[in-house]
C-alpha cells in the first residue's frame, strides 16, 4: 500500500462505511429496544452480518468468512433455537424493579460511550500500516494467520481446543436430566385421560367453520364464536390468533342476503312462466 | 475516511451493548447483547490489526470468537436449564443461588 493509502481510506470504502454503519449502529439500537426475543436476535444477526462485511473490507477475509459461519449461522442460529424453547412464552416484564433504573442505565451507557469515544479521539493514532503487506507475506491472509496459529499462538490455539471440549460437556451436564420414573406406557396414558375426562377424542381443527383454514384462526362453533381449543397453545400464548369471527358472520349474512335476492328472483321468474305456461 | 472511524463505530456498538445489558431483563436479550459487545471488540481488534500492519490483531479476534462459541453454548443451556426450573428467562426471577 502507498504511504497516501496511509491515511485515508478509498471512496467506494468510505461509502460502504457509512452506509453499513448507519446499519450495524440500527441493528444493535433495535436488537435493545425490540420488546420481542425474536426480533432481538434477528436485528442481531443483521449487525453481524454488516460486522463480517467490515471484516472484509479491512483486509480480514478469513475473519469475514468465520463471522458469517459462526457467528450468523451456528450462534444465532442456537440463540434462535433456544428463543423459541423458551422466549416465546416468557414476556419480557416491563415493570422496573429499581425505581429509575432504566434511565439510570442510559446515562451510565451515555457516559461510558462519551469516555469511550474521547479516549480514541485523544489517541495518536497517526500510523496506519493498511494489510497490504501482511496478507502478501505468506502468499495471503489465510495463510498468514495459519502460520501465526500454529507457531507462535499455538499454545493458545490448543487451550482453545481444551475449552471447546468443556464447553460441550459442560452443556451437555446443565441441560441433561436424569429420568427418576417410569415412562409411562400409552395404555396408561389413555387410562389417564379418560379418567380425567378432560378431553377425550382430538381437538378440533383450526379453521373449521371459518373462511380460512390457516392454522392460526380458531375455528368457530356454531353460534358464531372462535373456539379458543383450535388454535395451538403456542399460537395463543404469543397472542397471534387472528380472529375471523366478526368477519365471517358479516360474510355469512351478505351470503344470505345474496341467496335470498337470488331465490327471489327465481321465484318471481317462476311465477312468471308458471302464469305465461296456464295463459 | 479515516480508518479510525472503525474505532468509532466499534465504541458505539460496545456502549449501545452495555447499555442494553444494564436495560433488558429478559436474561436471552442480556445475552445477546454480551454478544454484540464481543462483536464490537472483534471490530476495534481487526481495525488495530490493520492499522499496524500484522495479523496479531485477526488472531487475538479469531480466539475470541472461538471463546464466544464456547460462552454461548454454555450459557443458553445455563438459561434453558434455569427456565426449567423457574418457568421465566427473565434475571430477576434468577435471584437465588438454588430452589
Amino acid at each position: 500500500m502507498s504511504t497516501l493509502a496511509a491515511y485515508a481510506t478509498s471512496t467506494g470504502e468510505a461509502v460502504q462505511f457509512w452506509i453499513l454503519g448507519t446499519v450495524a449502529v440500527v441493528g444493535a439500537l433495535c436488537t435493545v429496544l425490540m420488546r420481542r426475543a425474536v426480533h432481538s436476535a434477528l436485528c442481531l444477526a443483521a449487525t453481524m452480518i454488516v460486522l463480517a462485511v467490515f471484516y472484509l473490507a479491512n483486509g480480514a477475509y478469513f475473519l469475514g468468512v468465520v463471522q458469517i459461519v459462526v457467528y450468523t449461522g451456528a450462534i444465532m442460529m442456537l440463540f434462535l433455537f433456544v428463543v423459541m424453547l423458551v422466549g416465546v412464552t416468557a414476556a419480557d416484564s416491563l415493570k422496573e424493579t429499581i425505581k429509575g433504573q432504566r434511565w439510570l442505565a442510559a446515562l451510565c451507557g451515555l457516559g461510558f460511550g462519551v469516555l469511550l469515544v474521547a479516549g480514541i479521539g485523544n489517541a495518536a493514532l497517526r500510523n496506519f500500516n493498511g494489510l497490504g503487506a501482511a496478507n502478501t507475506a505468506r502468499g495471503g491472509n489465510v495463510e498468514g494467520l495459519a502460520a501465526l496459529i500454529f507457531t507462535r499462538y499455538v499454545f493458545a490455539f490448543e487451550i482453545t481446543g481444551v475449552l471447546l471440549i468443556t464447553a460441550a460437556v459442560g452443556a451437555m451436564v446443565l441441560t441433561h436430566r436424569e429420568r427418576t420414573e417410569r415412562a409411562r406406557t400409552q395404555r396408561e396414558l389413555a387410562e389417564q385421560r379418560v379418567r380425567e375426562g378432560k378431553h377425550l377424542p382430538p381437538l378440533p381443527a383450526p379453521g373449521v367453520y371459518a373462511r380460512h383454514n390457516a392454522v392460526d384462526i380458531a375455528g368457530l362453533l356454531p353460534d358464531g364464536t372462535p373456539s379458543e381449543l383450535t388454535v395451538s397453545r403456542t399460537l395463543r400464548e404469543r397472542g397471534q390468533v387472528r380472529d375471523v369471527s366478526r368477519e365471517a358472520m358479516e360474510d355469512l349474512k351478505a351470503l344470505e342476503q345474496r341467496s335470498e335476492e337470488r331465490l327471489g328472483r327465481d321465484r318471481a321468474e317462476h311465477d312468471r312462466d308458471g302464469q305465461e305456461a296456464t295463459r | 475516511m479515516n480508518p479510525v472511524n472503525y474505532l468509532y463505530l466499534a465504541a458505539l456498538l460496545f456502549t449501545i451493548g452495555a447499555t442494553g445489558v444494564l436495560i433488558r431483563r429478559n436474561a436471552i436479550v442480556v445475552f445477546m447483547c454480551i454478544e454484540l459487545m464481543l462483536n464490537a471488540c472483534n471490530l476495534a481488534l481487526v481495525a488495530f490489526s490493520r492499522m499496524h500492519g500484522n495479523l496479531d490483531g485477526q488472531i487475538i479476534a479469531f480466539f475470541t470468537m472461538v471463546v464466544a462459541a464456547a460462552e454461548v453454548v454454555v450459557g443458553l443451556a445455563i438459561i434453558v436449564s434455569l427456565f426449567r426450573s423457574r418457568h421465566s428467562a427473565s434475571v430477576d426471577d434468577a435471584s437465588l443461588m438454588k430452589l
